[in-house]
């Protein structure tokens, strides 16, 4: 098995929280990993990027190789088209609808929403009304990584232990809004894959 | 055994903690800043009490890891490629006093710049300074590179230097942990003029460093991380360096490269390995990241008619990074990369954060020099150096830590009116104090602003060596104190920053305006550390 992520958003949305909560339940499930983060001067606002690989064989590169990506799971939905050389024939893209606007140019939404209903297999999500539905708009991140869920061979209760592990010394209220982020995520994406 | 999940700096950073390290020593830099910041928070480092606290620049970094060396404690000391620069003359100079205690530089390259103002290729300093160096291809290579690099220096007498470039700095894998050896004693060096670079006493040592060369070239070519694997398809022959070897291996996903490999991962470069793949294969394919250093130095030892693929004849870029792409391509592998990207989508570069004092500062400036021609900004590096993009176009240099201030007296020398330097806090006292005394020697007619946010920010908001000082600093350097003007920047106080401009800009001579507001970024981690 083998799965390789693009996650994708902006310099502070969190997608490096995404990626740790990926590689831990990866790590438990015995699987090698490598994982590629941005740090330093884009984490400003810029346009950042980390490539996860996760595998039950010996992993050579730390970057994905073009076209390559069985899913490119973005924060921001003019950030999930950045990426998409680095996608496969058969890849999904699963984004958050949400635009992060912090440059003056930034395209028209609704095309940027065009161009991603133009893809074979994608996922447009609006992380943020489901986060809050969920309890607290700040899961958000955790209804992406649910998202994800249906398109990485993880099992569902290595994320619901990594969950655990992150939010259990914050209390049980805080454990269970996230754990109903992940679920809500993952019963989305199930409906509109 | 214990496998953690680590990034390749952190792998160093625990390598060094498990080879008996007492002590780091660093100024933050990326790709380098997480080394010494895992240590801060080690458990080991802070049970044993090893030093860890942030260096002012990376020459006393330096200079301070090869004191603990000196007293025959094991040191490291970290810093970005072009930190190198600034610690330099201690670096070349360790090499001839040699070391008591294990030393071990571990430097980062930012190939692609990511974050820097270029992209040099530290291991032509490792060659230059005649020691070993060690390039990891992997984090458990990192680990254990770090781990024995203490011994390899305490047995050769040498410093070593550990090079890293971005990718692998910032990549987390898991590593096999080995156990955590004790600290050195301490001792002092057995020859009392070791450390003492008199030319009569340099001679000697210069001579003892040449006369070690031989052994380092015999430990690379014995070297555990240095590979020859041959390949039946004897047409091509790989040699690749670091990080390089993974994007080859990427191409042959069955893990069996039809071609010899050399992997070299400690120079001086093996040179019986390079005369075997000299001799058993047709042509050869150099694929390292950086600069062309092993290839240069494998044109030496192969005959001039030998057919050499590589940086310089265009089969890989000159620049850049290196992806598994690029080598797949200079294996002549076809690329079937995804879908193109949309042209809606526009570049997303970085930005000052909603809310930051240089902003404030940079509205205030902008008001004042727009009754000038422009040009007249010279400024340094850090968060403020962003100051050069819409919506500010606020700066008109940025070339080296310090740089702001030398330029614009240098600039003013040459006639132009106003010459203002914008510089923060911790880079000031990195490398600007000692432009700030030739400027106060000459008198020179110069307005300094100093964007203090009491933290090194691009970074990631380390503490700074200024915090507290930058006031009695530049009154101890000499600017007299009135013509050290404190503002706050804030939108309200507005009016006042551009009057206070004003005035130090028609004053005749050196004047200093500390612009000081608490990084957005740093006031937030501190009220969450504090609830």
């Amino acid at each position: 098995m083998k799965s390789d992520i693009i996650l994708a958003g902006v310099g502070g949305q969190g997608v490096l929280s995404i990626a740790t909560a990926l590689g831990k339940a990866a790590v438990e499930g015995n699987l090698n990993l490598k994982q590629a983060e941005t740090h330093g001067m884009s984490q400003r606002g810029g346009a950042v990027v980390s490539h996860l690989r996760i595998s039950d064989t010996p992993i050579a590169s730390d970057l994905i190789p073009l076209g390559c990506a069985d899913l490119i799971l973005s924060e921001e939905p003019m950030e999930s088209l950045r990426y998409l050389p680095f996608l496969s024939k058969d890849g999904y893209v699963v984004t958050n609808t949400s635009p992060f606007v912090n440059v003056p140019n930034y395209p028209d939404a609704k095309k940027v929403m065009d161009e991603i209903k133009k893809l074979p297999h994608y996922v447009a999500i609006d992380a943020d009304a489901i986060a809050k539905k969920a309890g607290n708009v700040r899961a958000a991140n955790m209804v992406m990584l649910g998202a994800a869920s249906p398109f990485v061979d993880i099992e569902f209760s290595l994320l619901e232990d990594g969950i655990h592990a992150i939010f259990d010394r914050k209390g049980e209220d805080i454990v269970n809004m996230n754990l109903n982020a992940l679920r809500a995520g993952r019963d989305f994406a199930e409906k509109n894959r | 055994m214990q496998k953690q999940l680590l990034l390749g700096v952190e792998s160093i950073s625990q390598g060094a903690i498990d080879g008996g390290m007492s002590g780091v020593y660093a100024y933050p830099g990326t790709p380098s800043t997480e080394i010494l910041e895992y240590v801060q928070t080690s458990p080991v480092a802070i049970k044993r009490n090893l030093h860890r606290k942030w260096s002012s620049n990376e020459k006393t970094a330096y200079e301070s890891a090869l004191g603990m060396s000196y007293a025959g404690k094991r040191a490291m000391v970290c810093m970005k490629h072009v930190g190198l620069n600034v610690a330099a003359d201690a670096f070349i100079n360790s090499s001839i006093t040699g070391v008591n205690g294990g030393l071990m530089l571990a430097v980062a390259d930012d190939p692609s710049m990511h974050s820097s103002q270029n992209e040099q290729d530290s291991r032509f300093y490792g060659n230059f300074a005649q020691i070993a160096i060690f390039e990891p291809s992997s984090q458990q290579e990192a680990y254990d590179m770090a781990r024995e690099g203490f011994s390899f220096s305490e047995k050769t007498g040498l410093p070593v230097m550990l090079r890293i470039t971005t990718r692998l700095a910032h990549s987390r894998a898991g590593v096999i942990l080995s156990e955590c050896q004790d600290e050195n004693k301490g001792s002092l060096p057995k020859d009392d003029h070791q450390f003492v670079l008199l030319p009569a006493i340099a001679r000697k040592r210069y001579k003892l460093l040449l006369s070690k060369q031989s052994l380092l070239k015999e430990l690379s070519e014995k070297s555990c991380y240095n590979k020859y694997i041959p390949g039946k398809d004897k047409r091509l022959g790989i040699i690749c360096s670091g990080i390089a070897y993974n994007y080859l291996m990427e191409n042959f996903r069955d893990g069996e490269c039809p071609y010899s490999i050399l992997k070299i991962s400690q120079y001086p470069v093996p040179e019986k390995q390079v005369r075997k793949i000299d001799d058993e294969c047709d042509e050869i394919l150099v694929v390292e990241e950086g600069y062309p250093f092993v290839e240069e130095k494998v044109r030496g030892l192969m005959g001039r008619d030998k057919k050499i693929k590589g940086k310089f004849d265009g089969t890989l870029p000159r620049d850049g990074e290196l992806s598994p792409d690029l080598v797949g391509k200079a294996l002549g592998h076809s690329i079937s990369s995804g879908m193109s990207i949309p042209d809606l989508v526009v570049s997303r570069p970085p930005a000052l954060c909603a809310g930051c004092g240089h902003i404030d500062l940079y509205v205030a400036m902008n008001e004042v020099m727009a009754s000038y021609e422009k040009g007249h900004v010279f400024a340094d590096i850090g968060c403020y150096t962003l100051g050069a993009l819409p919506p500010y176009c606020a700066i008109n240099s940025c070339v080296d830590m310090g740089a702001s201030i030398t330029m614009a007296k240098g600039a003013s020398e040459a006639g132009l009116f106003p010459a203002v330097a914008v510089i923060g806090d911790s880079t000031f006292t990195h490398s600007g104090m000692t432009g700030l005394l030739d400027a106060v020697n000459e008198n020179s007619n110069i307005t300094v602003v100093i964007s203090d946010n009491e933290s090194v920010s691009m970074t990631g908001g380390q503490d700074s060596s200024a915090t507290g000082r930058v006031e009695s600093i530049c009154a101890g350097v000499g600017v007299d104190p009135k013509h050290i003007r404190v503002l706050i920047p804030l939108k309200k106080n507005h009016p006042e920053m551009v009057k206070v401009f004003q005035e130090e800009i028609a004053y005749t001579g050196i004047s200093v305006v500390i612009s000081r507001r608490i990084c957005i970024q740093r006031a937030a981690r501190m009220k969450k550390i504090k609830k």
